[in-house]
């Protein structure tokens, strides 16, 4: 469904995506994994067609990325890192403005707009302004919005960023049930390890913008030689608190040694 | 197309909604009018110019709709910062569908306060000749939210933050207004002023609106919209290649 073919990205002198690939596959929920920094978003915002790899080549829905770009823009779904909800506009607003931007009928997004509604539990708050939602009530509009024109890819950046609990088991319930139901892949990235464990089925963990494993969670657990995927994931990547640049061929070192033993 | 409505209707739905905006945008020209126009009547009378009012409305009206379109069109900063810039980049829409919702939908919106204005001049003693050329007016100031709507939407594709624009507002938008004769007359000026006055298009727009409400002018009328019409379509090319270098 997602294939990334040596995609690299630098912005001047510095490489924020390194010569990665890696294939996520149809019905997946993949999760994308790293430190801060790590090239995480980038990625998802060239997969997304927001920013221009330097190299490499992508493929969404069979689609080449970079060649066919509406045909991929209508193939995903996104809830970005950051809100992107018009605050002036109500929920449902917000819903009928990203339905005709895709160029759905009336006929079709009215229903569509409520059932996806019901699905989050804002059906009732359907005429509210977005600017007296709560964080969370915000999250869960994206998320309806993301899947409203029937996406085949739905990327979650961080999308529990900043929620408590409740609202955080709430989504990952609904993304979980929409991946079964609606047969949508998941393309996700969390700094919450437990929720990776509890949803994803393959894992890949990128720092430095190289990608230093691709895996099931048992199987980076094991070549890692660790207890759960967090230590995993610290073992990976170091404990040291990341900046936005650092020494690569390091980490790469520290890897090769992990996974050889 | 589509989506060049629903872009139009979104910026629509944002200016009702915001009242405090559209009362506060009119301060700026009532202060014009009470400052400028009744201050400086009596000296401008004196000086054999006629009623100084007459002279200067049309410039006001040129003044809001110049002020609002480009504020509009610098919302796309906001749209930025708040992140809906990339729902939009996102679909599956041609960025010139984007940029031209935009522009039509903050052109609207300035020529809804551009009328509002004209009410309050007509308020202040303002009298055009007659209503004929109405339509003749509100094709100069369409072409003038535009240009500025254009301008404004050129200008935020480039910026990531609302810091620089003091220097757009002090160094361009201000001047263009300024030096348009919105003001002053055109007739007898300084070497230096009237050649700028002659290359900035607003020049043309005030003195077209000028013509469609009291017949005086002095650039030929089809002079003028031939210059504001190139105006804009040279802003839009410019607007269109900033937009589709726009990376998030």
């Amino acid at each position: 469904m997602i294939q990334i073919k040596n995609l690299t990205k630098k912005f001047g002198d510095f490489t924020a995506v390194d010569n990665i690939s890696l294939r996520v596959n149809k019905g997946e929920i993949f999760a994308f994994l790293g430190p801060n920094g790590a090239g995480k978003t980038t990625t998802i915002k060239m997969l997304t067609t927001l920013l221009r790899p330097t190299s490499g080549e992508l493929f969404l829905n069979g689609h080449n990325v970079a060649e066919n770009k509406d045909e991929t823009r209508k193939s995903f779904g996104i809830v970005f890192q950051d809100p992107s909800l018009d605050n002036e506009l109500t929920a449902y607003e917000n819903m009928q403005f990203h339905a005709i931007l895709y160029g759905l009928k009336k006929s079709v997004y009215q229903k569509r707009i409520i059932d996806l509604l019901k699905l989050v539990e804002l059906e009732d708050r359907k005429n509210s302004f977005v600017k007296h939602f709560s964080g969370g009530m915000k999250r869960r509009l994206e998320i309806a919005r993301g899947l409203l024109h029937l996406p085949k890819v739905l990327f979650l950046d961080e999308p529990t960023l900043g929620l408590d609990p409740q609202t955080r088991n709430h989504i990952w319930a609904h993304i979980k049930k929409l991946n079964k139901e609606e047969k949508v892949t998941i393309f996700f990235t969390t700094h919450h390890m437990e929720e990776v464990e509890r949803i994803a089925q393959r894992v890949a963990i990128i720092d430095h913008g190289k990608i230093l494993i691709i895996g099931t969670i048992a199987e980076i657990i094991k070549k890692a030689n660790a207890k759960s995927l967090e230590d995993a994931f610290i073992s990976l990547t170091g404990s040291t608190i990341r900046e936005e640049s650092g020494n690569v061929s390091k980490a790469m070192m520290r890897i090769h040694s992990k996974l050889a033993r | 197309m589509r989506a060049v409505y629903i872009l139009w209707l979104r910026q629509l739905k944002r200016f009702i909604r915001k009242r405090a905006t559209i009362v506060g945008a009119l301060g700026q020209p009532i202060i014009f009018l009470l400052a400028i126009g009744f201050g400086l009547s009596p000296v401008f009378a004196r000086a054999g110019g006629g009623d100084y009012i007459q002279f200067l409305a049309p410039g006001i009206i040129v003044m809001t709709v110049l002020f609002t379109s480009v504020f509009t069109g610098i919302e796309i900063i906001w749209d930025k910062q708040f992140g809906f810039l990339k729902e939009t980049l996102v679909a599956p829409v041609p960025r010139f569908h984007i940029l031209l919702g935009k522009i039509l939908g903050g052109s609207t919106v300035a020529m809804i306060q551009g009328t509002l204005v004209f009410l309050i001049t007509l308020v202040a003693g303002f009298r055009p000749q007659s209503l004929v050329s109405l339509p003749l007016a509100f094709l100069f100031l369409f072409l003038v939210a535009l240009l500025s709507s254009a301008m404004g939407a050129a200008i935020s594709a480039r910026l990531d933050d609302m810091q620089g624009f003091p220097l757009i507002f002090n160094f361009l938008v201000q001047p263009l207004f300024f030096l348009s004769g919105a003001i002053f007359p055109l007739k007898d000026l300084p070497v230096v002023l009237s050649f700028i006055t002659k290359i900035n298009p607003y020049s043309y727009a005030v003195d077209g609106l000028r013509f469609a409400f009291s017949g005086d002018n002095f650039f030929p009328p089809l002079l003028s919209i031939g210059i504001l019409g190139a105006a804009v379509f040279v802003i839009l090319l410019i607007g269109a290649y900033q937009f589709s270098k726009i990376q998030l």
